[in-house]
């Protein structure tokens, strides 16, 4: 993929060992600016360990992670720790759902705003001009996001009481609060119904297109990632095996035999 | 219920079995004969049958309860008496005046040492909203809280003894010295979590025992440091009753204070980062909170509130020495903050009072004090996990803005 000039995320030849594991394998990856971007593969592929190193939860063993922020000057991001990676702009939810369980559902986004907002403890003891004013732009951008994810009614609501389907959406709101310029969802829709599937795909589109956000998400339902992306990566074995459109993806023979050509066909 | 009675009879006669021996039995080795005191058996069986009732009893009504919250019937329902007592005005207003009058008569109806006792439980009070900061909001386990105490006790009396520095320039100082403690101690600890976390911070809290008991020339070991004054009032002259009348205002402000200020921490951009952060770290830090920055605040500023109590304590007990900073001192603070409930400010005050003086006015039970703590523990964390009061996390406001704007 040459480097366009709206690129956004431009990952080189990632690689991580764990020990002696190789779980990621000089992996090439891009994204740009309105782009629904799809990483997909058998469980067990390194597609969860990819993230953690584009977002800073691992350190990478090779490779370079470059971000081109829009109207930024581009960074070398690889072994920051995750606050600035999120800060930078590039904000993630978790395959195995990590809310704040007891707290409240506005408060999980409002942490979000975290690194946006400036107010330090003796702000917070003073209560000045400005911390009220940053709280209140706090509150209500929250709520705003919890309007678009649709949870608005469950705002004062503890975390750990909403269904598993709410809870995703809650992870998307909170990383929304935090204005990234990328989304990386790792697998939004597992364990949702066809129903919630169908919704958590219009409401990805329209994150793309309203909130000129780009997406890069793992996702097992191919249902969901051939309708919606607008290229595919897939690993297998911590190696990249393949990329284009879903078209391609679907004709693929190599894709076909890494999934047994069991689930392709949806 | 039939059921119930039968087995707690058996458990009356199990505990008269094993007791038998140890309360029945009694060799008199002077007039080599044996007692034989029945009474006793009686009183066991007694009182084994009804502890094992209500025991059963309440393991049922607990069951019942978390039954009810599967199948969907909130708590939020029965909100309990103390959630309302803090929600409907009409009820706290009165509440929060006649505490208020009974706080400012109490010094003026009660005698000079009972006085002194409350400015005892009210400095474990500031310990326990402290602590609680750490430990209840941002969940770091803190072994080792006396540590900052005593950094705050001797900050006083070192300075006051070498270099005659008074109760008001050291109270701001003891307080700022708790908080630099508490970031150098919190560095080497950032990363750890859980049991780690507790064995180092338990370390701590031992390793300034020593330090200041072996540190002979600057605080004056284990003979401690006497003659410290007690707080001035713009250089009044004062004896003992109204010195410690004026103690027990002094230490009355410094809550009102600790509660106001923990409370607007509470619910702000800092408070909130310290509770995503005991909720889930990784997560806290992919959300941008930066975790160092984050963790060493808690840390600092629940030392900070142990430095002031340290000094205030030293004022008033005019001594100070190593054995006031024991683990006991420790373990104390903590049962306060959980017994109270993790993150509750008034749960955290009633919990403080209630160990303090319940000790001091039942002396029977302070010799088997940390027996009724380690059982108190017990119950609570079978019965009452969040405490005596939980936490209740506030509600926001705003969006009737939000939809105001996108009509507009
Ligand atoms: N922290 C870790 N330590 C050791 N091995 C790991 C760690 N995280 C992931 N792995 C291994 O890396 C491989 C890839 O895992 P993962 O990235 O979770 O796969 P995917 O998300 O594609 O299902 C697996 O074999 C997994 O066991
Ligand atoms: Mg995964």
């Amino acid at each position: 993929m040459p480097e366009t000039n709206n690129t956004l995320l431009e990952v080189k030849n990632l690689t991580m060992d764990f020990g002696g594991l190789r779980a990621v394998d000089a992996v090439s990856l891009s994204v740009s600016a309105g782009e629904i971007v799809a990483l997909i593969g058998p469980n067990g592929a390194g597609k969860t360990t990819f993230f953690n190193c584009v977002t800073g939860i691992y350190k990478p063993t090779k490779g370079d992670v470059l971000v081109h922020p829009p109207e930024k000057k581009s960074q070398k991001i690889n072994g920051f720790k995750s606050n600035r990676v999120t800060t930078i702009g590039m904000a993630r939810t978790f395959q195995n759902i990590r809310l704040f369980q007891n707290m409240t559902v506005l408060e999980n986004v409002m942490i979000g705003r975290h690194c946006r907002t400036t107010t330090n403890i003796v702000g917070a003891i003073l209560r000045g001009k400005k911390t009220k004013r940053q709280e209140r732009e706090t509150v209500e951008r929250s709520y705003e996001l919890l309007e678009k994810v649709g949870l608005v009614d469950d705002a004062d609501e503890f975390a750990k009481n909403l269904p598993y389907g709410a809870q995703r959406r809650l992870e998307i709101a909170r990383a929304m609060a935090t204005d990234p310029f990328l989304l990386l969802l790792d697998e939004p829709a597992a364990g949702m119904n066809p129903q919630e599937t169908k919704d958590l795909d219009e409401l990805i589109v329209r994150i793309r297109d309203t909130e000129k956000i780009a997406i890069l998400l793992i996702e097992h339902d191919m249902k969901l990632v051939m309708n919606i992306s607008d290229r595919i990566y897939v690993m297998e074995y911590g190696k990249e095996i393949a990329q284009g459109a879903p078209m391609d993806i679907r004709n693929n023979p190599k894709v076909i035999e890494a999934y047994l050509g069991e689930e392709t066909d949806a | 219920m039939v059921d119930n009675i039968k087995r707690s009879l058996l458990v009356a006669l199990w505990f008269v079995f094993l007791t038998f021996p140890l309360m029945v039995v009694k060799v008199n080795t002077l007039k080599s004969i044996v007692e034989w005191r029945w009474m006793n058996m009686l009183w066991v069986a007694i009182g084994a049958f009804a502890l094992s009732l209500v025991w059963r009893w309440a393991m049922a009504r607990r069951q019942l309860k978390s039954k009810k919250a599967e199948q969907g019937e909130d708590e939020s329902v029965k909100a309990g008496f103390a959630t309302r007592l803090m929600e409907d005005p009409k009820l706290y207003k009165p509440a929060l005046i006649v505490i208020a009058l009974a706080t400012i008569v109490f010094p003026l109806v009660v005698d000079i040492y009972q006085t002194n006792i409350m400015v005892l439980a009210l400095i474990f009070v500031v310990l326990g909203l402290g602590l609680n900061v750490t430990v209840g909001l941002a969940g770091l386990l803190d072994l080792g809280y006396v540590a900052f105490f005593a950094v705050g006790a001797y900050t006083y009396g070192v300075l006051n003894s070498f270099y005659g520095l008074g109760f008001w320039t050291c109270l701001p100082i003891g307080g700022l010295m708790g908080a630099l403690f508490g970031i150098a101690l919190g560095f080497p600890i950032l990363r750890l979590r859980g049991d780690y976390l507790a064995i180092v911070t338990l370390g701590f809290g031992s390793i300034a025992k020593i330090v200041i008991e072996n540190w002979e020339e600057v605080f004056n070991g284990a003979k401690g440091i006497a003659g410290i004054p007690r707080p001035g009032f713009f250089g009044a002259e004062m004896n003992i009753t109204s010195a410690t009348t004026y103690t027990y205002y002094l230490m009355i402000l410094m809550v009102v204070f600790a509660i106001f200020i923990t409370n607007r921490l509470k619910d702000s951009r800092i408070g909130r980062a310290w509770m995503a952060l005991r909720e889930d770290e990784i997560a806290c830090v992919a959300m941008g909170v930066d975790m160092a920055k984050t963790k060493l605040g808690a840390y600092a500023f629940g030392a900070f509130w142990a430095g002031l109590a340290g000094v205030i304590f030293a004022a008033r007990n005019t001594y100070i020495n190593p054995n006031s900073f024991t683990f006991m001192e420790s373990a104390l603070v903590l049962s306060i903050v959980v017994m109270g409930g993790m993150g509750s400010i008034i749960g955290v005050i009633i919990a403080a009072l209630v160990l303090i003086l319940m000790p001091e006015y039942l002396r029977a039970f302070s010799e088997y004090r940390m027996l009724m703590f380690g059982a108190v523990m017990v119950l609570m964390m079978i019965f009452r996990p969040e405490g005596l009061i939980a936490n209740v996390r506030r509600k926001y406001t705003g969006r009737k803005v939000t939809t105001e704007d996108a009509n507009a």
